[in-house]
Order: structure tokens, then C-alpha cells, then sequence
């Protein structure tokens, strides 16, 4: 192998990128399939005529869309705005906090608590969710936003992220500076602390939000009132109709691509910011 | 001193309040549910009571065929995806972070995106994708003569194979790719100036540097297995389907609570998927662990 690097290295790094690209082919093929069956009218999308312009109906689609149900895709989606959108915010500024607590300060048990946190990565996730489900409805909370809310606040691997961009974007002195001019030590956090880790604390946004709104199978738990669904419920509601009725399959194709957009926009624009993360994640 | 202790407390305590609602307590909540069981009262009227069964329904759960064969499915669902999953991904980084590679941020988005996809409408788009009439893949493959039914007993493995590959392969290959690039630089290159070739640096000396990474994927990625749900869910398209609502041993526990109301024996799934998850994170960090200690 190492005799071809040297002979013919056109070869090889055609090789290299010719993989690389295979790769991405797989990766981006039923997102472009994704992108134009939301175009299609029901009969070419089912005779699997995907990649022509015949049947070219986006609009329709859309039209239909908006009006099925009097608008409830737009409920959905306005419902997995208000989980992620919220959910997120407030979990990202709890997980901070705690991150910032266990790298700024020294109190007993500590590493042992951090552990417990390490540990709670590990717990299967859907494994809580029926007993939530039972404790839920026991405090009459089943079936209302608050019972898809409540269970994304918390995220353990958060913490742990916090942690390390604390340590890594928060140097001592400044802290210390802030304690000689007098400032307690909340404000220190919020006023000092806080801005200086907004990088950390829009990459564990980021993630947090990704997760919620990709969130399945919580809400499938949770939720039986149609109007609370977030869109990966809603059409999941949509695909299971598919088999009784095909005219489903446009919106389930349509609804998604829109679904899909709001993600792929975040993390285009935001590169830099789900990088650190994997990179904080993977080099402990 | 008393005044940054209060502070931690302060910051800590949403947190912890938070986890112990949302993780403690419904993980002891769900070992006590998996305990009683429902038993009709009288001749089956005026509804029915709960007692205490023990551990009945951890032999009930164990004696079902259908469970067993669910942890059958995950065992095979695991030897095939997870080797498919940490190697392709390290192929990936490695061919990335290898000197010949050109536009590596193209390729690190693109090879990303698929993981901005909620992972219920990515089954979705493959199901469409393994639908005969629907998908231009099955008829592309069947014009070349090449018949595969998708959701055919020995298709259906591989087809949510292939939909958790998709997901995570470059979510994963980026979390290699970090790691490669957090590597000392001046170690590659003296291995260049004596001469070893492209692949021998990466196997005997990329490797080995990230595998703590390694191992942090390879942990996630058995924890993620047992709970497949959602892409099975979806290819449980009724008649003509191999994939059945009990599945796995997270369909089971799904079925169990909500079709049956039989909420013990879904909780006594619970706990032992979730100590099969324990016991599992155990054995790989162990394993590791001491190979690292002789390396």
C-alpha cells in the first residue's frame, strides 16, 4: 500500500475523494429524493416517477398542507417551536449553570455527584418514559404540554459539555476580579461567567434542540390530543393513514421536507458551533 | 468560603431537582411497578386490583417467546450494525484526516446532515425508499434484475440497518474526525520522517490515540441499539411485513403498556432492557480498560 502512495499518488487521492464522495452520495440521495417527491401530485409520487418534472405540484401540495385539518400542520409546527424552542433554552441555561458549578467550585462529594451525572448518560432513555408516563397521569399533567416539557429540561451529557467549555473559556482571574470589586457570586455567574461561555451555551442549545424536536417517542407516550402533537407525531399520525388512503403521501413527503428545513438551515449556519461540541465530547 | 458553597448549591440545585424527577424517580417507580400486577377481582366485574407478584413478572417476561426473540433480534441487529457503524465511521475519519483528502468541510457537512433529520422521518423517507411503486430505488433495482423485498424476514434486518447507519455514520465520523485532528501533529510527522506510509500511521499510530473516542462511540451506540423503536415501528407496515409489534424488547414494553394495559410486565421489560444496558456499559468500559492498562 505504502509502495502506491509513493508511485502514483493521483491514484490514491483520487481514491481518498473518490470514497469520500460515495459516501456522501449515500448521505444526500434521500434527502434530494425527499426534496422532489414534496413536488409531486399523488399519482406520479405513487408510480415512483421521482426524478422527472411530470407532475410537478408544489404548490398544490403545500395548498393542501396548510388547509388539511383546518391547518393543523401549522399547529405542529408551531408546537415543536414552543418544546425545542423553550425546551432548550431552559435546559441549556440549567445545564450551564451546573457545569459552571462543578468547574468553578470546590465542595465536598463533588467528583462522586459528577459521576451520578456521568451515569445518567448512560441510562436508556425510552426505558423512563412508561413509568413518566404512569407518574404523569397519576398528577393529571398526561396529555398537556407540560408532560413533553418537563422531561426534555434535563439533559445529563449537557452538564458534562458545560463543564468542559467552562473550564475552557472561563479563566480564573476573571472571576477572581469580579470577587475583589465585590461582586456577589450569582451576579458573577450571570454577569461574567454566563457571557463568556454563550459559545458553550449555544452549542448545548444547539444538540438540546435537535434532540426535542427530533423527540418521537416521548410524545407518542405522552400525547393523545391531536392539537399538542409536534410534527414528528403529527406525521407519523399522517403515514400510518397512508395505507388506507395513498392521498396521505404527499403531505407525510411535504410536511417532512418542511420539518426537515428549519434543522438543516441551524446546522449549516451554525458549523462552528456542533463542532466544538463533538470535539469537547470526544476529547475527554 | 460559605458564600461560593451556597452559590454551587444555587447553581446546581435546578439541575438536580430536575434529574431526580425526570431519572431517579420514575427509575425506582418503575422497579416497584414491575413488582404488582393487575389481577381481575370476583368473576371479573367491578374492574380489578393490584397485588404484589415478586418477581412474577420478570418470569413472565423471560418466559415469553416473544420477548426472548426480541433480545435475538437486538443481538443480531447489534453483531451486524455495530462493527458496520465504528468502522465505517473510523473509514471515514481516517480517509478525512488523511493528507490526500480535498474540501474536507464540504465533506464533513454533507456526511453530517443526515443526522439534522428527525430519526422518525428518516425511517420514513426509507420506507418510501423500500416501497415497491413508491420508490425509484426497487424499480431501478428490479430493471437490473435484482429482486430484494425489503421487509421480507431476511430483509428486514438489514433495511434498519441501513436507516441507523444512515443517521448516525457521519455524526459519529465527526466525532472521530475531532479526535484525529486533536492529535500532536509532530508525532505524525516524525512517523512520516521515518517512513511509514499513510496507513500504517493510521492504524498503528491514529488509532490507537483515539480510543477513548472509540470506546465513547462504541458505549453510545449499544445504549442506542437496545432501544431500537421507532425505524421497526415504521416498518411494521402490516400484512407483508417480517417486522412485528413486539419486535424488540422496546416494542414489547410499548405493546405490553398500551395494548394490553399490562403495565408490571412493561416495566419488568424496562428494567431489564435498562440492566442490559448497565451490565453491557460495564463489560465495554472493562474490556477496554485493560487493554488500555497493558498498552
Amino acid at each position: 500500500m505504502s509502495t502506491t502512495t509513493r508511485k502514483n499518488p493521483w491514484l490514491s487521492k483520487a481514491a481518498v475523494n473518490g470514497a469520500l464522495l460515495l459516501a456522501v452520495l449515500y448521505m444526500l440521495f434521500p434527502l434530494v429524493w425527499l426534496v422532489t417527491a414534496a413536488t409531486k401530485d399523488t399519482g406520479s409520487l405513487l408510480a415512483g416517477d421521482t426524478f422527472s418534472f411530470e407532475g410537478f405540484d408544489l404548490s398544490k401540495n403545500l395548498s393542501d398542507i396548510a388547509s388539511y385539518g383546518d391547518g393543523v400542520y401549522f399547529r405542529w409546527y408551531g408546537n415543536s417551536l414552543l418544546y425545542a424552542g423553550v425546551g432548550a433554552a431552559v435546559c441549556s441555561l440549567i445545564c450551564v449553570a451546573a457545569g459552571y458549578a462543578f468547574d468553578k467550585y470546590e465542595f465536598r462529594g463533588k467528583e462522586k455527584l459528577f459521576g451520578l451525572v456521568l451515569l445518567g448518560v448512560l441510562v436508556p432513555t425510552t426505558a423512563l418514559a412508561l413509568p413518566m408516563y404512569l407518574l404523569a397521569s397519576k398528577i393529571g399533567i398526561v396529555n398537556t404540554y407540560w408532560s413533553v416539557l418537563i422531561p426534555v429540561l434535563v439533559n445529563p451529557f449537557g452538564v458534562y459539555l458545560a463543564r468542559v467549555f467552562s473550564a475552557g473559556y472561563i479563566p480564573g482571574e476573571a472571576l477572581e476580579a469580579a470577587r475583589i470589586d465585590g461582586a456577589g457570586e450569582l451576579r458573577t455567574f450571570f454577569s461574567i461567567g454566563l457571557p463568556m461561555m454563550m459559545p458553550g451555551f449555544v452549542t448545548v442549545f444547539l444538540f438540546q434542540f435537535t434532540a426535542i424536536w427530533n423527540n418521537f417517542f416521548l410524545p407518542l407516550v405522552m400525547l393523545s390530543d391531536r392539537k399538542l402533537f409536534p410534527l414528528s407525531l403529527g406525521l407519523y399520525s399522517w403515514n400510518t393513514n397512508t395505507h388506507s388512503e395513498p392521498g396521505f403521501y404527499p403531505l407525510v413527503v411535504t410536511g417532512s421536507l418542511l420539518a426537515v428545513i428549519p434543522l438543516i438551515v441551524a446546522f449549516v449556519s451554525l458549523q462552528r458551533h456542533w463542532k466544538a461540541g463533538l470535539t469537547a465530547g470526544s476529547v475527554k | 468560603m460559605k458564600a461560593r458553597t451556597r452559590a454551587a448549591a444555587t447553581l446546581l440545585t435546578p439541575f438536580f431537582v430536575l434529574f431526580t424527577v425526570v431519572m431517579l424517580i420514575p427509575i425506582g417507580y418503575a422497579v416497584w411497578l414491575s413488582l404488582f400486577t393487575e389481577q381481575q377481582s370476583g368473576l371479573g366485574f367491578g374492574g380489578s386490583e393490584t397485588v404484589f407478584t415478586g418477581l412474577g413478572n420478570y418470569t413472565a417476561a423471560l418466559g415469553d417467546r416473544v420477548f426472548r426473540d426480541g433480545f435475538l433480534v437486538l443481538l443480531g441487529y447489534c453483531v451486524v450494525y455495530i462493527p458496520l457503524m465504528v468502522g465505517g465511521a473510523l473509514a471515514l475519519a481516517l480517509l478525512l484526516d488523511s493528507a490526500l483528502a480535498r474540501a474536507k468541510r464540504f465533506f464533513q457537512l454533507a456526511l453530517f446532515l443526515p443526522h439534522a433529520v428527525p430519526g422518525i422521518i428518516a425511517a420514513m423517507i426509507w420506507l418510501y425508499l423500500y416501497t415497491p411503486g413508491l420508490s425509484p430505488v426497487v424499480s431501478a433495482m428490479h430493471s437490473g434484475g435484482i429482486g430484494f423485498d425489503f421487509f421480507s424476514p431476511g430483509g428486514a434486518l438489514p433495511s434498519i440497518v441501513n436507516i441507523a447507519l444512515w443517521e448516525w455514520l457521519g455524526y459519529n465520523m465527526v466525532i472521530f474526525y475531532a479526535a484525529l485532528q486533536a492529535i500532536d501533529r509532530s508525532v505524525l510527522e516524525a512517523a512520516t520522517v521515518d517512513g511509514a506510509s499513510g496507513g500504517r500511521i493510521a492504524f498503528s499510530i491514529k488509532l490507537p490515540l483515539i480510543r477513548s473516542s472509540v470506546l465513547m462511540v462504541v458505549l453510545f451506540t449499544i445504549i442506542g441499539s437496545l432501544q431500537l423503536f421507532t425505524e421497526p415501528l415504521i416498518l411494521n407496515t402490516g400484512s407483508g411485513s417480517a417486522v412485528s409489534s413486539s419486535w424488540t424488547p422496546n416494542m414489547y414494553a410499548y405493546t405490553a403498556a398500551f395494548s394490553r394495559n399490562d403495565f408490571g410486565l412493561a416495566a419488568a421489560a424496562s428494567v431489564l432492557l435498562a440492566l442490559t444496558a448497565a451490565l453491557l456499559s460495564f463489560v465495554v468500559t472493562r474490556l477496554t480498560g485493560r487493554k488500555g492498562a497493558h498498552a
